[in-house]
């Protein structure tokens, strides 16, 4: 089955007020050019769902600072002074996870669960807003699960099918994003035939994956960033 | 000045590094103990983003793209490196595989409560990993200068910030002291060479018990 698709069919799916996965941690991982095609697209009204808010206006930052999204669940926004300031402005409404706690919550959607019990934020401000019970006599928080209507991700390899291979540290938040959404959308640097990825090799198998879009060329994000550190 | 402080920290932290160990390093001092990482620990280091094994920060020419620590720094490969989603990554973390994580503090209290995320109404950018590393650790050891800008105390009685976990903390190193945290008291274990007792005992708004012996400096 060919899933591969032209980017702006894929992305015009996406309809106001629906909410987002989009994989990445910093900028390796990042769908850039899938969140390029959704800002040219104009959906507004979103609830994104990514682990920060990349770098200011870089990634799902250009639509948060486009004012596309009304709510963000993230872990962290320390290295997005333009993010926290437009949360402090209550231009943006946020709501954080634990960084494991995010990502299990999305496994969680992606595993057909409900949610999951958890000693994470106990005796903490996280705890005061949520269910607090008791199983085998230890307290835990009761986390619910996340889903999205689509998953915008970034793979290093992808074929026709879908199948899915991720690079280094570029992994982190795809693969179970691409579980936890009603459409995945898959944007692969590079695209090979069904049949040619050693089945062992591969990370996200292709019934999970909905679209494949294959990057012609990698635009200047996807490049070293000068922020970032060096040793 | 400061900077030598903040290096000094990191020094004596790396002996807390015994070989073989899975370590993780939090942003700012902890992330400096790279510097002073002896090879032959042959320790392995866990990066939230998805690495065991995480070697020290590269330089520009030999960064690759794909390939950053959760502080976003580009960094290479230890022998023996993985890489996993972050699922798993916390699943390393919360499952008790992490055998010592350095974090640093903006409060400690005596009973060993950390408080390092926020400050209401002035910074709240989020907790990330921090939340699941300090609970989870085998060891927790907490890297920070013993006061803060004002040069107020940042080990207190009790912590006035919000909390990032409840009794979380082992060890504290700073630039004047190495401080245990055992059963609920904070106990001086060493001072660094340029001050003295009277100083750490001043600048700590806590009870510290102090050893009736000659302390261990560093």
């Amino acid at each position: 089955m060919d899933k591969t698709t032209e980017i702006n069919d894929a992305v015009s799916i996406i309809k106001d007020g629906q909410t987002i996965m989009v994989g990445g941690f910093g900028g390796p991982g990042t769908p850039f050019i899938l969140v390029e095609a959704l800002l040219e697209h104009g959906a507004k009204h979103l609830t994104l769902i990514k682990n920060e808010a990349n770098l200011p206006q870089l990634g799902v930052s250009r639509l948060i600072e486009a004012g596309r999204v009304d709510r963000l669940i993230t872990s962290h926004l320390g290295l997005n002074p333009t993010a926290l300031e437009m949360m402090n402005k209550n231009q943006i409404e946020v709501e954080f996870s634990p960084q494991g706690i995010l990502a299990e919550r999305i496994r969680c959607g992606g595993a057909g669960l409900f949610g999951f019990i958890t000693d994470i934020g106990i005796d903490t401000v996280l705890s005061q807003k949520k269910q607090v019970i008791t199983v085998n006599g230890r307290k835990g928080i009761v986390e619910s699960a996340l889903r999205a209507d689509v998953a915008l991700i970034h793979a290093a390899v992808g074929d026709d099918f879908g199948n899915l291979i991720y690079e280094k540290s570029a992994r982190n938040f795809n693969p179970a994003m691409a579980t936890a959404a009603d459409v995945v959308i898959a944007e692969v640097e590079s695209l090979v035939t069904t049949g040619t990825l050693a089945p062992d090799s591969i990370h996200t198998p292709g019934a999970f994956v909905d679209h494949v879009i294959e990057i012609r060329e990698l635009t200047e994000e996807y490049a070293i960033l000068e922020d970032y550190v060096f040793g | 000045m400061s900077l030598d402080r903040k290096e000094k920290i990191a020094r004596r932290a790396e002996r807390e590094i015994k070989a073989g160990l899975i370590v993780n390093l939090g942003i700012g001092i902890p992330t400096m103990i790279l510097k002073y990482l002896k090879p032959e620990k042959h320790v392995m280091i866990h990066s939230e983003n998805g690495i065991l094994g995480m070697k020290s920060h590269c330089s520009r020419q030999d960064a690759d793209r794909n390939l950053i620590d959760a502080g976003g720094g580009y960094i290479d490969l230890d022998m023996g490196a993985s890489f996993f989603d972050s699922v798993l990554s916390f699943s390393l973390v919360r499952n008790g595989r992490l055998d010592i994580s350095f974090l640093g503090a903006l409060e400690i209290s005596a009973n060993g409560d950390l408080a390092n995320w926020m400050i209401p109404g002035k910074y709240t950018p989020g907790i990330g990993g921090g939340m699941e590393l300090a609970q989870k650790a085998r060891r927790l050891v907490i890297t920070t200068l013993h006061t803060n800008r004002k040069g107020k105390a940042k080990i207190l009685k009790s912590c006035t910030l919000p909390l990032t976990a409840k009794s979380c903390v082992d060890r504290i190193i700073t630039d004047l002291s190495v401080i245990d945290v055992v059963d609920g008291k904070l106990i001086l274990v060493e001072r660094a060479a340029e001050t003295t007792v009277e100083e750490i005992v001043e600048k700590t708004d806590a009870p510290l018990m102090i050893p009736d012996r000659e302390l261990p400096q560093f």
